[in-house]
């Protein structure tokens, strides 16, 4: 039997010390125990604790920058980073329920590569990770490998990103990242759930009738297949992606199990779930669970006017105000209840919240929003499912490649 | 005087896709399943071990056109199960393999870097140069390289990662919340490097790691490779496993260490052996015997003659006599991409040779390959093991061991639950770690102390490194 889902869904997005870049110089802040795993484990077992769906855990392959397409030499803020597949990797055995949604760079890295190592990642977590995929179309990014170049783009007004050259630019990354999700996809399938049979009579350890080659051809990649690793425990790990514009909608209507959007009000929301929905069913899709969760950065306070103040100090420590991609929340955690309630209303399936400062803002999600959101008996008060796909209601998939296409099994495990 | 006793290096290699590991046995367990890892990784960390190694390969091996199916087949990734296997152990290394021909400097670089950061300085990195296109099949850029261009672009590969995790030093980091500084230097990390396979350059985005950069290990035989590992490897895994062989083979790389300014125990020579414990020897050679027909069965035996033979051999019996006729001689259809393959490079020569020892002992084909596919073992009563592995070491037969259980995941608790013991009662071998990192285990000079100078195979001193 299918577990009675909750009215929304919840994420916290991890990055560094949080997202507003003077984050680092709070007083509850660890700067200097960011490269650690203790660090890392700290903030996955408080999102734990706090009942939610998922972490995503973001990466990059260059280093931060305060400029979108453009390095800088900036000191003040933070800069470095782990690869984030081995953080959700090196937390997995801490931790028994929480999802676990490394981000991977498609532009650059091999979907063979990515593909097992999520496949792993879901063997060592027992069921519990995703993939969020993203695109870098950054000319200094693609100098660390030196095999292809992109042009340098600029970002001085918005219209900028609507040029010929970029939209070329922006359609060939995301084509590009359809495919490797397709090519990822299918490496999971390429070994069906029962091959492996360690048949004793016959000395066979597997049964290659149920091994398949994916032979996936495109413009950037061929690959033969099929994986090195047997199918993970999901069956298909959960896909994810942030879309912010038309593109990588189709992207997510599509290919993914999850889209992060970033709507300002009920109204862009509706109509973002809405072109998602219509991508989703021109892919022949619409039968199938597609999450479109809003991203919001938050920072919560038990009052509005110290939400506020703590806002203004921040800010006031950075001559940047946080990266505008997501609406950023100020205020009380009943306060960002009843945003939830109306934007659940324009068809949003629930939220990634990105905390401005950590711990403070992580722990006020899991434990001041959360315990709101119970009360109004929108969230759960206990995992109800074992895996990833069990906690967003998806079913465990049947390979593609499978003789006999049998019906998805309804729970899973 | 006698000279001081050496301290023996071990190591357990999670047996792995090859006929050594048995998957019949009732005692076997799941391959992939992480229990599996962790129970591994914790024995050996419970007996001390130096560190545990994974191997890798990027396709799954065929023959004769078709997955070939009577080993054990799939295995994880290998960065993500050693960064989960550094949540469930504390001192133990985790040595990954990871090849230079399917990967790009700047990832692989990042990904030993933060293997390195989240398991507090116990990565190392084993080199390996496959190279065949049929590999090449499951990547972008397709199986490119010329066998003789394998080292070259392993050793640029690695000079490449060197630049890379070279790019900090250290003391970079500020992190001051007082003053707004995070970071010292504006351009920490910042690199290039151009050489003919590779041109890269920007800012490596991990800071210094604990070891500085991964231990490094090489695996590969051959004139190039020993000059690889003589010149770049902190460790090299071998084939050798036999006293003599091994004691040429330790003289041969450690005396080309001097002429790249190392001194001999800068580079650790560990053969990866295989062992049989039983209560009294006899019982030993016993059980040995009987572990080698579960290892070779009559298809087994089949299948690596085919390697050499290179055509079907499915009619042929097992049980008689080895095939009638020469190999035939051209590439190898029969089985792609397999390692014996390239370790037969004259199957002529290999079957006139295997002809005559089969006739010469009378062995039918499974037999002759159960003799010529068995590595060094040690076999014996604890004792008789311990008192091998201790002579092997001490007349400079190699540094220590790569252990290669026949058993997943239970394969090395005997060992460590009797063998370990006498070892540390002969005094050479640790009780308890002394200190945190691989290298430390290891006993190989800190990497980055002040003053000193990265060294790369192009001989340039790219860097000069001023902190740990
Ligand atoms: C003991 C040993 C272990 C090896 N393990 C691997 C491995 O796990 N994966 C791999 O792709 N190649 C492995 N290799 C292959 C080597 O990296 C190398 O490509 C091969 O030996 C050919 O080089 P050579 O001619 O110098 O021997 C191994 C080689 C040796 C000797």
């Amino acid at each position: 039997m299918p577990q009675p889902q909750p009215a929304l869904h919840l994420a916290v997005a991890l990055d560094g010390a949080g997202w507003h870049p003077a984050a680092w110089r709070e007083a509850g802040a660890r700067p200097q125990d960011l490269f650690t795993a203790a660090y890392w484990a700290g903030l996955v077992a408080e999102a734990e604790h706090g009942l939610l769906d998922f972490v995503t855990i973001e990466d990059s392959l260059g280093f931060q920058s305060s400029s979108p397409f453009a390095p800088d030499r900036r000191t003040d803020q933070v800069r470095g980073r782990l690869d984030a597949v081995q953080i959700a990797a090196r937390v997995a055995p801490l931790t028994r329920h929480v999802g676990l949604v490394p981000t991977a760079v498609v532009t650059h890295t091999e979907p063979f590569h990515v593909s097992k190592a999520i496949a792993t990642l879901d063997y060592v977590s027992g069921g519990r990770a995703g993939l969020r995929v993203q695109v870098s179309v950054r000319a200094h990014e693609a100098e660390l490998f030196g095999r292809r170049a992109f042009p340098q783009l600029r970002l001085e007004n918005p219209r900028d990103l609507e040029t010929p050259e970029v939209r070329a630019l922006v359609a060939e990354a995301f084509g590009e990242a359809a495919d490797y999700v397709e090519v990822v996809r299918r490496l999971w399938d390429s070994w069906e759930d029962e091959a492996e049979i360690r048949d004793v009579a016959t000395g066979r350890f597997v049964d290659r009738t149920k091994l398949h080659y994916i032979d996936f051809e495109g413009p950037h990649f061929r690959v033969k297949g099929p994986s090195i690793t047997p199918r993970p425990p999901q069956g298909q790990p959960v896909v994810a992606a942030l879309a912010h514009r038309s593109v990588p909608f189709e992207l997510v209507g599509r290919s993914a199990d999850i889209g992060f959007v970033t709507p300002r009000d009920a109204v862009q929301a509706e109509a973002i779930t809405a072109e998602i929905r219509g991508h989703q069913a021109a892919a022949g899709r619409a039968a199938e669970t597609v999450h479109i969760l809003a991203d919001l950065l938050v920072l919560l306070d038990d009052s509005e006017a110290k939400a506020a103040d703590r806002r203004a100090r921040l800010d006031a420590r950075s001559d940047a105000a946080p990266a505008g991609d997501a609406l950023a929340f100020t205020g009380t955690p009943a306060g960002l209840a009843d945003l939830f309630e109306e934007w659940l209303a324009a068809g949003i399936t629930g939220f990634r919240l990105r905390p401005a400062t950590v711990p403070h803002d992580l722990e006020q999600i899991t434990r001041r929003l959360v315990p709101e959101l119970q009360r109004r008996g929108l969230f759960r008060t206990a995992y109800e499912a074992g895996t990833l796909r069990g906690l967003l209601g998806l079913p465990r998939p049947a390979g593609r490649y499978a003789a006999s296409p049998a019906a998805p099994t309804t729970a899973a495990v | 005087m006698s000279k001081p006793l050496k301290q023996i290096h071990l190591a357990a290699h999670f047996p792995g896709v090859n006929n050594t590991t048995v998957w019949s046995d009732p005692a076997a367990g799941s391959q992939i399943d992480f229990s599996s890892f962790a129970h591994m990784a914790r024995t050996a960390e419970r007996a001390r071990f130096d560190f545990l190694f994974l191997a890798e390969g990027l396709r799954l091996r065929e023959q004769g056109g078709e997955i070939y199916d009577l080993d054990v087949v799939g295995r994880p990734d290998t960065f993500t199960v050693l960064a989960a296997l550094a949540a469930v152990t504390d001192r133990l290394g985790l040595a990954g393999t990871i090849n230079s021909t399917f990967n790009e400097p700047y990832e692989v670089a990042r990904q030993f870097a933060s293997l390195d950061h989240l398991s507090g300085g116990r990565a190392a990195w084993n080199v390996v140069t496959s190279w065949d296109a049929f590999t090449g099949e499951n990547f972008r850029r397709g199986g490119f390289l010329a066998r003789e261009d394998r080292y070259e672009r392993a050793r640029q590969f690695l000079d490449a990662a060197k630049v890379l995790f070279a790019s900090w030093r250290g003391d970079e980091i500020a992190a001051d919340k007082d003053s707004g500084v995070f970071l010292r230097d504006p351009d920490a990390g910042r690199f290039a490097h151009r050489v003919d396979q590779f041109d890269i350059r920007g800012r490596f985005n991990v800071p210094r790691s604990p070891q500085g950069r991964p231990v490094i290990f090489q695996a590969g035989d051959s004139e190039e490779g020993r000059e690889f590992a003589a010149s770049s490897a902190d460790a090299i895994f071998t084939r050798h496993g036999t006293l003599e062989a091994g004691r040429a083979f330790y003289a041969d790389v450690k005396g080309r260490l001097a002429k790249y300014g190392r001194a001999a125990d800068e580079l650790k020579i560990l053969p990866g052996v295989t062992f049989v414990l039983g209560d009294t020897d006899a019982e030993a050679q016993e059980q040995a015997l009987l572990i080698r027909r579960q290892q070779v069965s009559g298809q087994t035996a089949l299948k690596f003659l085919e390697h050499v033979w290179n055509r079907d051999l499915s009619g042929h019996d097992p049980d008689g006599p080895l095939p009638e006729g020469d190999p035939l001689v051209g590439e190898n259809t029969v089985a792609r991409g397999r390692a014996s393959v390239r370790m037969f490079r004259d199957p002529l020569a290999t079957a006139a040779e295997w002809r005559a020892l089969a006739e010469a002992k009378k062995l039918t084909s499974r037999e002759l390959v159960i003799e010529v596919t068995g590595r060094q073992t040690f076999i014996g009563s604890p004792s008789t093991v311990a008192a091998a592995l201790n002579e092997f070491v001490q007349t400079d037969a190699s540094d220590g061991f790569i252990l290669v259980p026949h058993l997943v995941p239970g394969g090395l608790d005997a060992f460590a639950d009797t063998v370990v013991p006498l070892l540390q009662e002969r005094g050479v071998f640790r009780t308890e770690y002394a200190g945190t990192t691989l290298r430390e285990h290891l006993g190989l000079p800190p990497f980055g102390r002040p003053g000193a100078t990265v060294r790369t195979e192009a001989g340039a001193a790219e860097r000069t490194a001023t902190a740990s």
